[in-house]
């Protein structure tokens, strides 16, 4: 490491210990099932070696918003430090039945179902408190979801940083030019957070965005 | 005579949501979704009232009831009108906006200018 970035590094943590400075708090966000977990799980382990939470194919399987703070990426010579908040996948609707459909009983149906709405409403609570947006879209999927307009709605009338990830790449049936011409406003990067794919890419935009 | 079914669809103008609070907007949404109507909102909801109508949405679904509601908005626009530029505030142009029970309503398609949706008569 160069002496000038030490010095810029420590520095930086200098002043945000004598003026209290807090971590941009950015919030993972968009729908159920489109890797937000997967990527936080990614992040964490490229930068802290640990974890977020685990990952299924049900839908709302992360159903408490999850925060871990003082997270320091390193990328192209410069560095970030932002608390994380992974927040479980917003709806419109939720039926008890589908979860039945991917073979729970109708008692952990129910208690899923309902989980998940507490879920919903948690997220769009921290929608309030947050400095940017990584918004995660299903790349496989089409792009024109109310969560994803809603959620890039609400990024712009607070005029707060959003980044769009187009994520599950690696799937043959990917489309990010779709999720690039739904929303050209916004920057997008497209990766797979299950494999790691173009993964460094993401965070120099990460740290372009919330730096 | 033979009695006519279907569903009741309320296309509501700019005027008259414009006359509401955004906490009577979300209160006359629900209400009038949750007795099985669809609704047209000629303007849409801003995106925080979009994002409230979610969160009462999840409080009052319950098993083997409320489901939730379908919602389908244009994405909103920047007003890139004069007055916009100097104002400099609230330049959101929302657009229009259909809203309907979870299960009658179904978004067939939808892009950035046409929303393509299936209601269905049967509960």
């Amino acid at each position: 490491m160069g002496v000038i970035t030490s010095f810029k590094r420590n520095f930086s943590d200098l002043f945000k210990k004598l003026f209290n400075k807090q971590n941009a708090r950015i919030g993972i966000y968009g729908p159920p099932n489109a890797g937000k977990t997967t990527l936080a799980n990614r992040i964490l382990r490229d930068w802290t070696g640990d974890a977020m939470g685990s990952v299924s194919n049900v839908a709302h399987e992360t159903r408490r918003a999850r925060r871990r703070e003082g997270v320091t990426i390193n990328t192209n010579g410069s560095s970030i430090t932002l608390d994380i908040i992974d927040t479980p996948g917003l709806a419109t609707k939720i039926d008890f039945h589908e979860f039945m459909e991917q073979g729970m009983d109708e008692a952990e149906s129910k208690r899923r179902a309902k989980e998940a709405t507490e879920g919903v409403i948690e997220a769009v609570k921290w929608l309030e408190n947050l400095d940017g947006v990584i918004l995660v879209m299903d790349a496989t999927e089409d792009p024109f979801t109310q969560v994803n307009v809603t959620v890039i709605g609400n990024m712009e009338a607070r005029d707060l940083p959003l980044l769009i990830v187009a994520n599950k790449v690696d799937l043959p049936e990917a489309s990010p030019s779709t999720i690039r011409d739904a929303f050209p406003q916004h920057p997008m990067v497209s990766i797979s957070a299950l494999e790691g794919k173009n993964i460094e890419t993401f965070y120099e935009e990460l740290a372009k965005r919330f730096g | 005579m033979i009695a006519m079914q279907g569903f009741q669809m309320d296309l509501v103008s700019e005027h008259r949501l414009s006359q509401m609070s955004p906490v009577e907007k979300v209160r006359f949404i629900i209400d009038e979704v949750k007795s099985g109507k669809i609704l047209v909102l000629e303007k849409g909801l801003s995106p925080e009232e979009e994002a409230s109508l979610i969160e009462m949405t999840m409080t009052l679904i319950e098993p083997d009831g409320f489901s939730g509601i379908e919602m389908e908005s244009y994405p909103s626009e920047m007003d890139t009108s004069f007055l916009g530029k100097i104002l400099k505030k609230n330049t959101l142009k929302t657009r229009l906006t259909v809203i309907g029970p979870a299960d009658q309503l179904k978004t067939l398609k939808k892009d950035r200018n046409m929303i393509s949706a299936l209601i269905s008569t049967n509960k």
